[in-house]
C-alpha cells in the first residue's frame, strides 16, 4: 500500500474552493430559478388554463422521465441554437457552457418544483379558495396574496430535500468537463495521480454539507408535522432524484 | 432515423450500438433493482427496529449512501474502492475483462445508493402499519425475523407499492451515472453516436425514445403488481367480512 498523501488536499484547496463556489452558485441560481418558473407552472396546472395545461404537463412529464446527463446532453446541444437565434448579432455569439449549464439546471429544476408546489397547492383547504372568491379577489390577487404563500409554507421542508438533492446533482456537470467541486477534485486526482485522496476528501464533504441540511430538513418537517395535527395536512412527497 | 441502418467504424450498424447499450442498462437495472430491494428492506426493518445497535447501523448506512451525490459514489467504487483492499484482491478487481470492470463498480454504486432509498419507503411502510401487528406477532411467539419477514414487511410493500414504482423509475435514470466510469450503456451510446456521426438530434432522440419505452415498460409491469396486489388485498378483506 503506497501511504496517502492528504497534504496535497491542503495545497489544492484554493482550486477545490473555486470548484466549490461553482456548484454552491449553480445550485442556488437553479433553487432560485427553478423555484420561480416552478410556482408559474404550478399554477397554470393548477388553474387548468386551456391549451397551456397540457404543454406543460408534457413539458413536466418528459423533463422528468428522462436522466439528468440526457438533459444535459440535450440542452448542451439545443440552447446555444436558440440563444443563437435570439441574440441580435445572428451567429458570432458563442454560449460559454457555463451559461448553459445555468440555464439546463433552472429549466430542469423547475419540472421538479412544479410537482412540488403542485402538492402544496391542493393541500390548501378548499376554504381558502372560496374565501379569497368571497372577498372579491381577482385570480392573480387570490393565488399571489393567498393560495400559493401557504402552499409554500406547506411544501418547505421538501423544498430544502430537494435543494439536497439538487446540490449533489449538480455533480453530473462532470460529464461536460465543468469544473464544479467534483470536477475540481477529479481533474488534480488524475494531474497528481491521488485519486485515493481527493476522492474520499470530495465525498466527506459532500456527506457534512448533505447531512446537516438533511437535519434541517427533519427538523421543520417535525415541526410542521407537531403543528399540523391541529392544521391542513402536509402534502405527499414527490421529490426524486436525477 | 436512417442512421441506425448506417454502418459504424467497426462494420456493424448503428442499431447495434443501442442494442448493446440498452442490453447493459436493463442488465445494470436488474442487478440494481436485486442488490436495493435486499438492502432496502434489511435496512428499512433495521430503521424501525427496536434493537438500538440496528438502529444505528441502518441510519448510518442510509445517511452515507444518501448524502453523497452517486457520481461520486461510483467514483469511490471505481476509482478508491480497489485501492483500499489488499493489493492482489485489488488488482484482480482492476484485471477484470472490460465492460466488467466498469460494470461492477457501476452495480454497487446504483444498487446500494438505491437500496438507501428503498430503505426510507421500508421505513415508512413499516411505521405506518398499526401498532397492533406487531403486538399481536409478539403474542404470538413469533421471533423477530418472522415478525418482519411474514407480518410486517409484506404488508408494508402493499402500501409501499405506488412509491416502490417511482423508485424503480429513478432507479432507471440513475444506471446514467455508469457512463461516467465507462461503461457503454444507453447514455454513453448516445454520445458515441454523436461524436461518430455529428447527427445530434437523432442520435440523442433514438436513445432519449428507448427510455421512454423502458420507462413505460417498467410503469406497466409495476402498475400491474400494484394492481395485483390491491386486488388480494380486497379479496381477502371481502372474504373476511363474508365470514364474520
Amino acid at each position: 500500500m503506497i501511504p496517502y498523501d492528504f497534504g496535497a488536499i491542503e495545497r489544492a484547496l484554493p482550486y477545490l474552493g473555486e470548484g466549490m463556489l461553482f456548484t454552491l452558485k449553480l445550485t442556488a441560481f437553479a433553487f432560485v430559478g427553478g423555484l420561480v418558473i416552478g410556482i408559474l407552472l404550478a399554477v397554470i396546472r393548477h388553474i387548468r388554463v386551456p391549451v397551456l395545461d397540457r404543454i406543460v404537463w408534457t413539458y413536466v412529464t418528459v423533463m422528468r422521465s428522462i436522466p439528468l446527463i440526457m438533459v444535459l446532453f440535450w440542452f448542451f446541444f439545443l440552447v446555444p441554437l436558440v440563444l443563437r437565434k435570439f441574440s441580435p448579432e445572428g451567429l458570432s455569439v458563442s454560449v460559454s457552457p457555463q451559461l448553459t449549464a445555468f440555464v439546463t439546471y433552472t429549466l430542469f429544476e423547475a419540472a421538479y418544483f412544479c410537482e412540488i408546489i403542485r402538492s402544496g397547492l391542493l393541500s390548501v383547504p378548499r376554504g381558502q379558495y372560496e374565501g379569497a372568491k368571497a372577498l372579491g379577489l381577482s385570480t392573480w390577487h387570490a393565488y399571489s396574496l393567498v393560495i400559493v404563500p401557504q402552499a409554500l409554507k406547506a411544501v418547505v421542508p421538501i423544498m430544502v430535500t430537494q435543494a439536497i438533492i439538487l446540490f449533489q446533482d449538480t455533480s453530473l456537470v462532470y460529464v461536460l468537463s465543468l469544473t464544479d467541486f467534483v470536477g475540481a477534485a477529479s481533474k488534480i486526482a488524475q494531474r497528481d495521480g491521488k485519486l485515493v485522496e481527493f476522492y474520499t476528501f470530495a465525498a466527506v464533504v459532500y456527506f457534512i454539507v448533505c447531512s446537516a441540511f438533511a437535519e434541517l430538513a427533519d427538523y421543520l418537517r417535525q415541526r410542521r408535522q407537531a403543528k399540523s395535527d391541529v392544521r391542513a395536512p402536509t402534502p405527499i412527497a414527490v421529490t426524486a432524484a436525477s | 432515423m436512417q442512421l441506425l441502418f448506417e454502418t459504424t467504424i467497426d462494420g456493424g450498424r448503428y442499431i447495434d450500438w443501442l442494442l448493446s447499450g440498452l442490453g447493459w442498462t436493463v442488465l445494470l437495472w436488474l442487478g440494481a433493482a436485486a442488490i436495493a430491494s435486499v438492502f432496502g428492506i434489511v435496512i428499512g426493518c433495521g430503521r424501525a427496529s427496536t434493537s438500538m445497535t440496528y438502529r444505528l447501523v441502518s441510519r448510518t448506512y442510509v445517511q452515507i449512501f444518501r448524502n453523497i451525490p452517486l457520481l461520486l459514489q461510483a467514483f469511490l467504487w471505481y476509482f478508491v474502492f480497489p485501492e483500499l483492499l489488499p493489493t492482489a484482491a485489488g488488482t484482480a478487481i482492476k484485471q477484470m475483462p472490460p465492460p466488467w470492470a466498469s460494470f461492477v463498480p457501476a452495480l454497487f454504486a446504483v444498487g446500494l445508493y438505491t437500496g438507501a432509498r428503498v430503505a426510507e419507503q421500508v421505513r415508512a411502510g413499516v411505521g405506518s402499519l398499526p401498532q397492533g401487528q406487531r403486538e399481536a406477532a409478539h403474542a404470538l411467539g413469533l421471533s423477530s425475523f418472522n415478525t418482519y419477514g411474514c407480518v410486517l414487511v409484506p404488508q408494508a410493500l402493499r402500501t409501499m407499492a405506488p412509491s416502490l414504482t417511482s423508485e424503480a423509475l429513478a432507479l432507471l435514470k440513475n444506471t446514467s451515472v455508469a457512463m461516467t466510469i465507462g461503461l457503454l450503456e444507453l447514455t454513453a451510446q448516445a454520445q458515441q453516436m454523436n461524436e461518430f456521426t455529428f447527427r445530434t438530434f437523432e442520435s440523442f432522440s433514438v436513445v432519449t425514445f428507448a427510455y421512454f419505452a423502458l420507462s413505460i415498460f417498467i410503469y406497466g409491469v409495476a402498475e400491474l403488481i400494484t394492481r395485483r396486489l390491491s386486488a388480494t388485498k380486497v379479496a381477502a378483506v371481502g372474504k373476511a367480512q363474508r365470514q364474520a
